[in-house]
């Protein structure tokens, strides 16, 4: 049963596939282990055993039916790869019946009466949901410090920040809590987890999955994608979570893929664009090792390396920093205290039960992005900031196009540093904004990204190296990350600690 | 420029967000802290660039005006901190 915990998805499938293991018995395997580590890890904000179990045993009858045939129940779709295996969603993720409070004392009673678009594609494929994971509150974050439910531990150092928004995912990815997780990237929330914890993950092109379900942060960047151990695993999920939604305006009508098609091609021709403003000094010196070693390593596989120029890179911070915010602040209006959620017990009016509903229902963060918001929306400011700011978006949209002109994919690193400690950045907003500064243009563009171990650093904590697509590019990332994991071994590696 | 205490109390009314005097302060200087950082924006030249605001350039969907969603009122109201005879209950605005 042990080997399970660090199989692949795929690997688990054939197991499942032949008798070897039950949804069920893998479910409590998990179930057992989330028992036993998350009190020291804190990645988990919600479990129901029950609902979980009967998802399995719902699993496990439809694996009864031979594989690729059709099952006995009428209209049912052919079984999918997924079906029986566990993975948890991120808190973001409305979940019928389960309690979804993204991260927040405002919805910490809510419990969801429908299911994310996500949700219900990954239930559909029979997968079986463990819980629901920790994150920072409405997604506002980097270290995970900012949920209500308190903060995630670093499984590779429990001194140290999973990074966020997504740390519930990562953690409970990395210490083998899960498979396999959900998560949401706004400014980098799937992919520097993903790098701080020694993972997988996938931001897709915005509008590839559908954000209905999905608790909004900021609507034009918000992008919900897979987390799990290798760049395979991703792609199984990638394939399951993405589709046209209609219930999402941003939604694209797209054909349905095959995100594992390429996942075998050779990398030779591969030309890799390397933005040198991805490798000025802000990057420490173990991450640029880390990254340059990898770099090498696709050398080897046959790829070549151009310079490519980003110019306005340096702008994508305080550019999301206008517009995100200004999106928060108009998103998390609907808090009010009225439909759902917390409601300020005492109040003389109506203006009053808003303003303390509010007060008492946000944290510091999620204030203060609400504040930058309103500012740089209101009357007389707008043009200044707003306005300029979607200009200069803009700007770094079109760097993008002049720079896949020379290169297939763009890499560098995804975040400047390993893991840091707790509270080494949380009593300064703008050093905390800045940990996203590779990660946060991509979300800005529109484009996929993927980050991946290639090694590590200070202490002996991951690195993450990061891909960018083109747009729609997926296959072709992940076709690029399968094939440095066939050749390396860091996705494999579990910290000490949970074992 | 940056924020004064009354700016503060505006913007914390703009967003319908109550902030003790305490917490004024030490809002103010976060909010100067960060709009200081996105100041840097402003020396950029953007003249005769177009504002984007999505990643993709779609236009919206219209759908047939049909009757999709189910009635699921006691669903909703059911998760509200206060209702009776199915409406929503507020403070009295209107005397």
């Amino acid at each position: 049963m042990s080997d399970l915990i660090n199989s692949s998805l795929r690997e688990l499938s054939a197991a499942l596939a032949a008798k070897k293991v039950s949804a069920v018995e893998l479910a409590t395997l998990f179930l057992d282990r989330v028992e036993k580590f998350n009190p020291a890890l804190n990645a988990f904000i919600t479990l129901d055993h029950e609902k979980t179990l009967a998802q399995a045993r719902a699993a496990d009858e439809r694996l009864k039916v031979p594989k690729g045939t059709q099952s006995a129940g009428a209209g049912d779709p052919a079984i999918s790869p997924l079906c029986g295996i566990p993975l948890a969603h991120k808190d973001i993720f409305c979940t019928k019946g389960w309690r979804t409070t993204c991260g927040s004392k405002i919805l910490a009673n809510f419990v969801s009466p429908y299911d994310a678009n996500v949700v219900e594609k990954l239930a559909a494929a029979g997968m079986v949901t463990l819980g629901k994971l920790n994150m920072d509150e409405f997604a506002m974050g980097s270290s995970n410090e900012t949920s209500y439910f308190g903060p995630v531990k670093n499984p590779w150092d429990v001194s140290c920040v999973p990074g966020g928004s997504s740390g519930g995912s990562a953690a409970a990815i990395a210490a083998r809590l899960t498979p396999a997780a959900t998560g949401t990237d706004t400014g980098g929330s799937i992919r520097q987890p993903a790098a701080l914890c020694g993972l997988t993950g996938l931001k897709p092109t915005y509008g590839v999955v559908s954000r209905y379900g999905m608790i909004a942060f900021a609507s034009s960047l918000d992008q919900g994608g897979p987390m799990a151990k290798s760049a395979e695993d991703c792609a199984l999920l990638l394939s399951a979570m993405a589709g046209f939604d209609a219930r999402d305006s941003t939604s694209l009508e797209r054909p349905p893929e095959d995100y594992s098609r390429d996942l075998d091609q050779p990398l030779t021709g591969l030309r890799i664009g390397l933005p040198q403003e991805f490798f000025g000094a802000g990057m420490d010196a173990d991450v640029r090792a880390a990254v340059e070693t990898a770099l090498a390593e696709y050398r080897k596989l046959g790829a070549t390396t151009v310079e490519v120029r980003l110019p306005n890179s340096g702008l994508s911070v305080p550019a999301y920093y206008v517009i995100a915010p200004a999106e928060a602040s108009s998103n998390l209006s609907r808090f009010d205290g009225v439909r759902y959620g917390h409601r300020a017990p005492e109040y003389a009016d109506l203006a009053e039960m808003y303003s303390r509903t509010r007060a008492q229902g946000f944290g510091a963060e999620v204030k203060r992005r609400i504040l930058i918001g309103a500012y740089v929306l209101s009357h007389g400011y707008y043009d200044a900031y707003y306005l300029q700011a979607q200009k200069i978006r803009r700007l770094i949209a079109a760097d993008f196009v002049a720079a896949f002109k020379e290169c297939d994919v763009i890499m560098g690193p995804t975040s400047p540093s390993v893991a840091f400690a707790f509270g080494a950045k949380s009593a300064d907003p703008v050093q905390m904004y800045l940990s996203d500064i590779y990660t946060i243009s991509t979300n800005l563009a529109g484009l996929p990204g993927m980050s991946l171990p290639c090694g590590f650093g200070n202490n002996d904590m991951p690195v993450g190296l990061q891909i960018i697509g083109n747009w729609f590019g997926e296959a072709k990332m992940l076709n690029v990350a399968h094939q440095y994991q066939k050749a390396t071994d860091w996705h494999t590696r579990m910290p000490g600690g949970v074992k | 420029m940056s924020l004064n205490l009354e700016d503060v109390a505006r913007i914390a009314r703009l967003a319908r967000i109550e902030l003790s005097a305490a917490e004024r302060e030490t809002t103010r200087d976060q909010l100067n802290g960060i709009l200081g950082f996105i100041e840097q924006l402003q020396a950029v030249d953007t003249a005769g660039i177009e504002p984007m605001a999505h990643a993709v350039d779609v236009v919206q969907r219209l759908r047939p005006d049909t009757v999709t969603e189910t009635d699921r009122r006691a669903d909703f109201q059911a998760l509200a901190p206060e209702t009776e005879a199915g409406l929503y209950l507020v403070p009295r605005v209107v005397e």
